[in-house]
């Protein structure tokens, strides 16, 4: 896992002591109805329970010593408490990361803007702030609640949330108006509007998933628990025919070796952490700052097929940079500077500012008093100015200035359209720069791969996942970078729209598609997307539409997710096949000890040479308990995932968890028999 | 090697290498592709318009199951009368009586649901009209139903996204016409030829060379045998079944019969790999299967060849155990059909499973409590589909990825379905073996036609086991007996029958059932990180999960039974 995941301790003190007493709260047969597994344990439990008390009223010897009835007892309601414990220590896990997040907004003053008279500022507790209010925000002020800039810009500090210390500057209008509560100001003053209700924030929403309120099952997790329900019900027939079965061999079976046969076969070790593997997929997602509306999201991402993501930002780094300037035939080179300059004036774009950069002149020299900007649209793909003078200038994709060109009866010079080609095959960015319908010569814009990025999309290939690459970029430009940076495939000149068809149509042959959005343009995509995440700085309309929220606005988050994803299910599954692999030992200490004073030729099925009939079964019963703790480290980290390929990983994980799941019993419940033996 | 053990290994190889040209055929035939049997078109029409069928109307699951239910419902009623009947009813040169209704009822449903679990011997308790219009008449039914409904499987995950799977009764029909009448007609003469009797003669009688005077059962019995094994129903012409001298009058019949048994389920799996257009699948399939069946049957040769310890602690050479078998056909070769016969469903016996070494009924016992490997004709490869699904649904889990098989996700519905199939099997067998104790130890005077007491030949360990493959043997469909178990009784015919019926249908829906939703689900494109299900890897996984969801079951009652007897024995 990279380096940008939280990394601390599994059992904090404070935490443990919470879910130590949540374990006993849990042991409420309501609550416990929902895992039907730990449920039946419980049942075996309280019958126990009363066998105890039984044998400790009347002194019958028949159902066993009291001494071992208790025992057996008291193991079983280990079982369940380490079951409950496994959950609580999840669900404290998660909590307390949310509430790390959310205790900085809780009490802080926000600055009411009254809505008559827009002038006057009280200062409330954000608890008080409703939906659709406006409050003010300067310097050194802490953001109450989320909201998003209606007016102003403003430089913010964002690591309370992102842990990355470098100011980040938020804007209204456009696509990083967004801002969170808990984060601060650091300069300026904007004006904010509340989007969310106190308590429905999405990270409020998380809390309550996390707490069990509300986590619902996820269609997994239900196919699961009725497979394991399944096996559960063949235990109870296993167990409840070995009364006549046992009648009939002249044999009594106690009602603790009973119950204690059966607790071990169910599959409690996978029933008990089963809710603690989900919730931890989710604490595990939130401790990579990612926020999921629902356990669904992230099992999804395990299954994810196509992974959109976009190139700035994503493959490359920030934005691209103006690197030669080359003059059309017959152009003095310093006047087509100045044309790209006088150009790029308005051009607020880092492609514009960096034209500004590279020409390194002393642009208040230029004549701009009365000019007129054309800002740059989706219809024209070109920006430019119109001078007093009446000299127009005009930069822009090469096929759009190729059209005013030669709409005005001129044309492109050969060498132009050779060095366009050049540059664009090299993944470079053409701009042409045209003046008064003339071609003057091009712009050189490159773009930087982030390093590092190759391996990643490796590591997505080997998981099966194909990357395709969004960029506006010309057909030409965009394949050289999709090809050093290793991705499977792009969209080139991407409108909008494209995404949102390219997904569809992925969708259409079955694949589950994944991709990450801030802009309100992105919404509609990010809801049609399987996996939408939506960065934390992108607008309201782009968090609302996609099922996770990235809190660090890192487009590669993707891959942790879809790890995260594969974690959850493969966790699941390995706990299962060890928990039902463990029962062939189980049979092989509890079977003989149930039958050897009758039939002594079952010794040979002792393999493990346990001592007695009862501490064979004992021994069998605190394995099972002593098992679930043991494993609930894994359950909360989950099982590694490695990109290997299905087979290779089945093979893997077969040998690791179900080969070690029958081995590993045989010399647990041996060495317990050994302990036990001491004092016996 | 000695000759005992290259007749078996040749008998496979024969069966293998005929299997999968058959196996190319059924599916093309099933795909409605040009095949050699074309020339009976006509006769096929002349039958779908006869009973009012469109042959080009397609039916989702559903209707397929109801279709397969009726046609059922009918043959019970009207094969019920038969028999209840049959003394009174011509083609009874011997003079056999009516079935009692106990009897006839647990006759019936055996029959019905491809067991022949058989209660009756057929020399004295059948007619020659019931044994032809009844018996051999649902041994040809009963495994056209089983094909049609795996033909109905193979449909849904054929094609891409679809809710219409084919016609029922044109599977039904092409079944008996193209593939089953056919290959009986070849077997039945090969049979006729080296002794079988054929004819509607009553009893023969000659004198021994002894003097004595003994009377032969004889009938039209090849036809039936023919299809007995074919359609691995197993139920014999006579009481003995292939032990009796002329129902197995030679090695090479007997090579004969255990082909005929085998053929068509390993053929099916063949014709599956055509039919959906992935052989390797097939293949890994088949291997699993083999492997399963050498599994048991190493095990059972072994045991079977060395024979009873405690007769060779007597220094006794050569102790192979020889009772119950016959000279003419051998140990390694009674071994071999044993094994077979159990894990196929055939349940025809050429020697007497009471008689066999302990190590060898545990290794029967597994092969009908799995069920799955090769199986019935159909059936087999329906049990397996539900292990399969259960497989890839913990393995999908196990690489980090949304179970998916064939390209269509597995869900609740299917898991539902799936762990209620497979937990059926040991439910039925578990509670009556446990109902069955249960009488025995409680109420062994009980005032019944046999008192419970008496139900049982031997005490101890091999009694219970007697008990156990009863209901493992109706469960299972299988048909074979440990005998030694008085089971001609209100008890037994009753409480066997219900769990026939139970063993036989539902496991029908509910495999056709996963297949009919999967089909209508979206189809999913391989992709790289999708698990593969036709890889050796997955084969072991299925294996894995079949054999321990047998074990877990079954451990307890397998300890009690055959295993004490095994460790019993010095």
């Amino acid at each position: 896992m990279s380096s940008n995941i939280k990394k601390n301790k599994l059992f904090e003190g404070p935490l443990v002591a919470a879910a130590l007493k949540q374990s006993f709260v849990k042991l409420n047969p309501r609550v416990l109805f929902r895992n039907p597994v730990i449920f039946t344990v419980e049942v075996g439990t309280v019958i126990m329970l009363m066998v105890t008390l039984y044998s400790a009223a009347t002194g019958d010897k028949t159902q066993g010593s009291l001494g071992y009835n208790f025992a057996v007892f008291i193991i079983l309601l280990l079982t369940l408490l380490f079951a409950n414990f496994a959950e609580a220590i999840a669900e404290a896990r998660g909590k307390a990361q949310a509430d790390s997040l959310r205790k900085t907004r809780e009490e802080t003053p926000a600055k009411l803007i009254d809505k008559l008279n827009k002038t006057a500022v009280t200062i409330i507790p954000s608890k008080q702030l409703k939906k659709g209010d406006i409050f003010l925000c300067e310097t050194g002020d802490i953001i109450p609640i989320d909201g998003e800039i209606i007016e102003g810009i403003a430089t913010i500090d964002e690591s309370a949330i992102t842990g990355e210390s470098a100011p980040v500057i938020r804007e209204s209008g456009g696509d990083k108006s967004s801002v969170t509560g808990g984060t601060k100001v650091l300069s300026d003053k904007i004006k904010v509007k509340v989007t969310t209700a106190p308590g429905e924030s999405f990270l409020d929403k998380m809390i309550a998933l996390v707490e069990g309120a509300t986590r619902q099952k996820t269609p997994n997790e239900i196919a699961l628990t009725i497979l394991l329900a399944g096996f559960s019900l063949v235990f109870v027939l296993v167990c409840v025919t070995l009364k006549p079965f046992g009648d009939y061999a002249n044999t009594p079976i106690t009602i603790a070796a009973f119950i204690s046969l059966f607790v071990c076969l169910i599959p409690t070790t996978i029933g008990g952490l089963l809710n603690a593997i989900g919730i931890a997929g989710m604490d595990r997602a939130l401790r990579a700052n990612v926020i999921t509306k629902s356990g669904k999201a992230v099992e999804t991402a395990g299954d994810l097929d196509t992974l959109l993501l976009d190139k700035t930002g994503t493959i490359t780094i920030g934005n691209r940079k103006a690197t030669n300037f080359y003059p059309a035939p017959n152009i003095d080179k310093d006047a087509f500077i100045e044309a790209c300059v006088l150009a790029s004036q308005a051009d607020e774009t880092p492609e514009g500012k960096s034209i500004i950069e590279l020409a390194n002149l002393n642009t208040r020299l230029l004549p701009t008093e009365g000019a007129q900007f054309i800002a740059f649209t989706a219809e024209t793909r070109s920006s430019g100015i119109d001078l007093p003078s009446g000299r127009k200038i005009r930069k822009g994709a090469f096929d759009s200035i190729q059209k005013i060109v030669t709409q005005a009866g001129n044309t492109v010079p050969e060498e132009t359209t050779q060095r366009v080609k050049a540059i664009a095959s090299n993944g470079g960015t053409p701009l042409v720069v045209c003046q008064d319908n003339q071609v003057v010569g091009v712009i050189e814009l490159q773009d930087i791969i982030k390093p590092g990025i190759q391996e990643r999309f490796q590591r997505l290939r080997k998981m099966g996942v194909k990357t395709v690459m969004v960029t506006g970029d010309n057909p030409l430009t965009a394949k050289y970078i999709a090809e050093k940076a290793g991705v499977d495939d792009f969209i080139a000149e991407a409108k909008p729209e494209d995404k949102m068809n390219y997904i569809k149509q992925e969708q259409q042959a079955g694949k589950l598609v994944a991709m990450m959005g801030d802009g309100t343009n992105d919404a509609p995509a990010l809801a049609q997307a399987d996996v939408g995440v939506a960065m934390n700085s992108g607008t309201q309309a782009a968090k609302e539409a996609g099922n996770m929220v990235d809190l660090d606005n890192d487009p590669t988050k993707l891959i942790e997710i879809v790890e995260i994803g594969k974690q959850l299910l493969m966790t699941r599954g390995t706990l299962t096949t060890f928990s039902i692999a463990n029962d062939i030992a189980k049979y092989f200490a509890i079977v003989p000890a149930l039958f050897i004073t009758t039939i002594p030729a079952l010794q040979v099925l002792n393999v493990m040479h346990l001592k007695t009939p009862e501490s064979a079964i004992l021994s069998a019963v605190i394995f099972n308990a002593l098992i679930i703790p043991a494993l609930i480290p894994l359950a909360l980290r989950g099982v590694t995932y490695k990109p290997i390929g299905a087979s290779a990983l089945l093979r893997r994980n077969l040998l690791i968890y179900g080969l070690g799941g029958i081995l590993v019993p045989f010399l647990g419940i041996k060495l317990i028999d050994m302990v036990l033996g001491l004092f016996m | 090697m000695n000759t005992e053990m290259i007749g078996i290994i040749a008998t496979f190889l024969i069966t293998l290498i005929l299997a999968f040209p058959l196996g190319k055929y059924i599916a093309k035939v099933f795909k409605g592709e040009r095949t050699v049997t074309d020339f009976l078109l006509p006769f096929e029409r002349l039958i779908y318009r006869f009973c009012g069928i469109d042959p080009n109307k397609e039916m989702n699951w559903k209707q397929h199951i109801i279709a397969l239910l009726s046609i059922n419902m009918i043959w019970f009623v009207y094969a019920l009368f038969v028999l209840l009947f049959q003394g009174n009813l011509p083609l009874n040169p011997d003079g056999n009586p009516n079935m009692t209704p106990d009897l006839a009822f647990n006759t019936d449903i055996s029959f019905l649901v491809n067991c022949n679990l058989q209660h009756y011997s057929g020399e004295t308790g059948a007619t020659y009209l019931s044994q032809m219009i009844v018996i051999t008449f649902l041994q040809f039914v009963t495994a056209a139903t089983g094909i049609a409904a795996v033909v109905v499987l193979f449909r849904a995950f054929a094609g891409k996204t679809t809710e219409k799977l084919g016609n029922f009764f044109v599977y039904f029909t092409q079944t008996l016409t193209r593939i089953l009448i056919p290959l009986a007609i070849v077997i039945a003469t090969l049979l006729a030829f080296n002794g079988t009797p054929n004819s509607f003669a009553g009893k023969d009688s000659l004198v021994t060379v002894q003097g004595d005077s003994v009377q032969v059962s004889r009938g039209p019995a090849a036809a039936m045998i023919a299809i007995k094994h074919l359609g691995t129903n197993g139920g014999g012409w006579y009481g003995a079944n292939s032990c009796h001298p002329l129902e197995n009058p030679n090695y090479f019949t007997n090579m004969l019969e255990m082909f005929a048994q085998v053929v068509l389920p390993i053929a099916l799996v063949f014709a599956m790999g055509f039919f959906i257009q992935r052989r390797k699948l097939a293949y890994v399939i088949f291997g699993v299967m083999t492997l399963g069946m050498l599994t048991f049957m190493i095990p059972n040769i072994i045991s079977e060849t060395a024979g009873n310890p405690a007769i060779a602690n007597m220094h006794i050479a050569d102790a192979a155990a020889m009772e119950g078998k016959e000279v003419r056909l051998g140990v390694t070769a009674s071994a071999y059909w044993q094994v077979v016969t159990t894990i196929i469903s055939t349940g025809s016996i050429n020697s007497m499973h009471d008689s066999a070494m302990p190590m060898s009924g545990a290794m029967m016992l597994l092969g009908m409590m799995t069920n799955c490997f090769y199986g019935g004709v159909g059936v087999g490869i329906l049990n397996y589909f539900v292990f399969l699904i259960i497989a890839v649904f913990i393995s999908g889990l196990m690489v980090g990825r949304t179970p998916e098989f064939m390209g269509r996700k597995i869900e609740a519905r299917e898991m539902k379905i799936a762990s209620l199939i497979a937990l059926l099997h040991p439910f039925i067998i578990l509670a009556g073996t446990a109902l069955s104790s249960y009488i025995l130890v409680h109420f062994p005077d009980a005032g019944w036609a046999v008192k419970p007491s008496a139900w049982l030949n031997n005490p101890g360990s091999h009694g219970f086991s007697e008990m156990l493959y009863e209901y493992t043997s109706s469960a299972a469909n299988n048909g074979s007996g440990f005998e030694g178990l008085s089971d001609n009784n209100i008890f037994w015919n009753v409480s066997t029958g219900f769990v026939l019926i139970l063993g036989r249908y539902l496991p029908i829906i509910g495999p056709v059932a996963i297949a009919g939703l999967q089909a209508s689900k979206k189809y999913i494109p391989e992709a790289g990180g999708t698990l593969k299900t036709d890889t050796a890897t997955f084969g072991i996984m299925t294996y894995a999960v079949i054999m321990i969801v047998a074990a877990l079951a079954f451990f307890p009652a397998l300890t009690l039974g055959p295993l004490a007897e095994f460790f019993n024995l010095k």
